[in-house]
């Protein structure tokens, strides 16, 4: 990296010391021009993360209101949390339903809804708009939509009941709620849905080429072509679905509520209690800091390691083209 | 892709210019067929949900709770009523607010971490963006008790402040997506700025952020409507003060404000809500597809 001016310096027969130390020196000014720079996030970085981090470290061994000094429980959060709060594991089993069908659904149906664009060739940019377009619309809006749209007596009931089909109560119906989470979540897929698409586009045409002249059927073409082609993208959705998981809360919320704002957060019946919806119900209705502090480290460390165990486990079902990136 | 697009086409071209069988012409015509219906048949469902909610929005809320599904006389005072109903104008603009200076904000910081990360040689360079990746997958509830305490005694609850200047202090999915983007620039552009004397700053602000106006105005894009459509942060920070309410915490309060449910208000300011999004897009929907093309694959 060195520039004219610095070559033109090295060229010359200056003493040996003097060089050292002006490079000493011009590294210095640039190591201090980058952290001017890098000011804004570094003062981000330990007053947003850092210091929260530790601060909740602490909080989770506490049991603090916010009006008294936090008061040291040492383990019993987490004591109570893995063998007392009978809501913390209805939170998990919540969560792991969104990890384990809602996620792999949306990505099941993004790849059909990208595989279906990829197939027209003309009125591609119409669809891809159309498919795209409620993924737009925000998060409460989209949910107030369907609470109304799955009301009981509302169009979609109304359309079933013409076709004989059975009714069910939607989001007041504990057995019913998810079906219409997943409802919501397919409708909103545009995001999963782009990425699948260009990367079946970046799937080089040779390779369908050499598997029709193996003569090799559909389904086959698409195991051992496209799939190990887009399995990146795979992985990235299955990686985000799962922190996204963690954070669900927004839609479960606003359907709780909906209808009458003293609802508790999950109902009905905590079908709708998500993990995040039991730090918010604890931290923010209960003002639990202590046990709330708790909730969040444990989400930091399941994520951390989910991670770290994906990316190791990614070794040996997601294909790289030329290495990794 | 576009590269594999046009290849794509040239061959295809290559192909049509043999004279094609017509029994192969034939399937390839209702494979065509089957197809179409396909994409037409998903555009419906897609859509649906939009048409209920407009055609809700346009009833009378007796017509609402009943079983019709098209407005009968259309209602298009709801629209009006809205503003009426509740404090629709103030809640506005809280969103503009917040959604205008978080985006300010974000452009303010981000750009010179960005580059940073990306233009400049240093030690703990790598280490530095190591820490903003991570910190991009951390969801906000990993934090948010110890913020909230600190937000209490600042005297920040109820107010837009917790969720604004934060962002004027970095945020690694902008600081991400800038790099990306400073990396692609040539780097001889700067060598040249810098054999001229130019200082850092001097080559950010007249060589690179001319040349990064694109990612700029996504990411503007994306911060605005991350803003805009943002739920958590506002219902925690304040929920609490009716005054400071932004829209999405507003409709979900709805019904409290209006004392039962009127779905059909509620679909009229729903509407209203996601109207200036859809309209962003419908401009904008390049910026779209690439950006979460570009985060998506390219990460």
């Amino acid at each position: 990296m060195a520039t004219v001016a610095e070559r033109d310096v090295a060229s010359e027969r200056a003493r040996a010391a003097e060089r050292r130390r002006r490079r000493r020196r011009s590294a210095r000014r640039r190591q201090l021009v980058a952290l001017a720079f890098m000011s804004p996030w570094i003062i981000g970085f330990s007053a947003f993360y850092v210091y929260p981090m530790l601060a909740s470290l602490y909080f989770s061994f506490t049991k603090y209101d916010i009006l008294s000094q936090p008061e040291w429980v040492g383990l019993a959060n987490y004591r109570f949390m893995f063998t007392s709060d009978p809501l913390f594991w209805v939170a998990i089993r919540n969560t792991l339903w969104i990890m384990v069908i809602l996620v792999p659904l949306q990505v099941l149906f993004g790849i059909a809804t990208a595989t279906v664009l990829t197939r027209v060739k003309r009125g591609l940019p119409f669809y891809r708009t159309v498919f795209f377009l409620p993924t737009m619309v925000p998060l409460v809006a989209a949910a107030l939509g369907f609470i109304y749209i799955l009301n009981p007596a509302g169009p979609v009931n109304r359309i079933l009941g013409l076709l004989h089909l059975p009714e069910p109560l939607w989001f007041v119906d504990p057995r019913w709620t998810k079906p219409g989470l997943t409802l919501i979540g397919l409708w909103g897929i545009g995001q999963v849905m782009i990425i699948f698409l260009a990367s079946l586009l970046d799937v080089p045409r040779q390779l369908y080429e050499a598997a029709d002249l193996e003569g090799a059927r559909p389904w086959q073409t698409f195991r051992h072509v496209t799939l190990p082609m887009i399995s990146p993208v795979i992985f990235f959705s299955v990686l985000i679905g799962m922190i996204q998981g963690f954070q669900y809360f927004t839609q479960a919320f606003v359907i709780s509520k909906a209808g009458d704002q003293d609802h508790e957060v999950g109902f009905p019946q905590d079908s709708l209690l998500f993990y995040s919806s039991r730090l918010y119900q604890q931290g923010f209705e209960g003002f639990h800091m202590g046990y709330a502090a708790a909730l969040s480290w444990v989400m930091f460390v399941v994520i951390m390691v989910a991670t770290l165990l994906l990316i190791r486990s990614s070794r040996r079902w997601v294909h790289y083209q030329g290495g990794f990136r | 892709m576009s590269a594999t697009t046009a290849a794509g086409a040239a061959a295809s071209a290559e192909r049509s210019r043999r004279p094609v069988p017509p029994e192969i012409r034939r399937r390839r015509m209702l494979l065509t067929v089957a197809n179409h219906s396909v994409a037409i048949a998903l555009s419906i469902a897609f859509l649906l949900p939009f048409v209920f909610i407009v055609a809700t929005s346009l009833m009378t809320n007796q017509q609402a709770l009943s079983p019709n599904i098209w407005p009968h006389p259309f209602v298009w005072s709801n629209y009006k009523t809205v503003f009426e109903a509740f404090p629709f104008v103030r809640y506005t603009l809280n969103t503009v607010t917040y959604a205008g200076l978080a985006t300010v904000g974000v452009l303010l910081s981000c750009v010179p971490v960005a580059y940073a990360l990306s233009r400049l040689q240093w030690r703990g360079r790598q280490a530095a963006f190591l820490l903003v990746l991570s910190t991009l997958m951390l969801p906000p509830q990993v934090t948010i008790v110890p913020l909230y305490v600190v937000f209490v005694r600042l005297g920040w609850i109820g107010s837009l402040k917790p969720l604004i200047i934060p962002l004027f202090f970095g945020d690694a999915f902008t600081i991400f997506l800038l790099r990306q983007f400073f990396l692609t620039i040539p780097q001889e552009l700067s060598d040249a700025a810098r054999v001229d004397g130019a200082s850092e700053l001097q080559i950010l602000l007249r060589v690179i952020v001319p040349l990064a106006k694109p990612a700029l105005a996504a990411v503007a894009l994306f911060q605005f409507l991350y803003s805009w459509n943002d739920f958590f942060s506002p219902l925690l920070y304040a929920g609490n003060n009716p005054d400071s309410w932004t829209l999405a915490v507003a409709l979900q309060q709805f019904t409290t404000l209006s004392r039962g449910v009127l779905w059909n208000l509620q679909m009229a300011a729903s509407l209203l809500f996601m109207l200036p999004v859809i309209v962003i897009f419908f401009f904008a929907q390049k910026v779209f597809v690439e950006g979460v093309t570009l985060t998506g694959v390219k990460g």
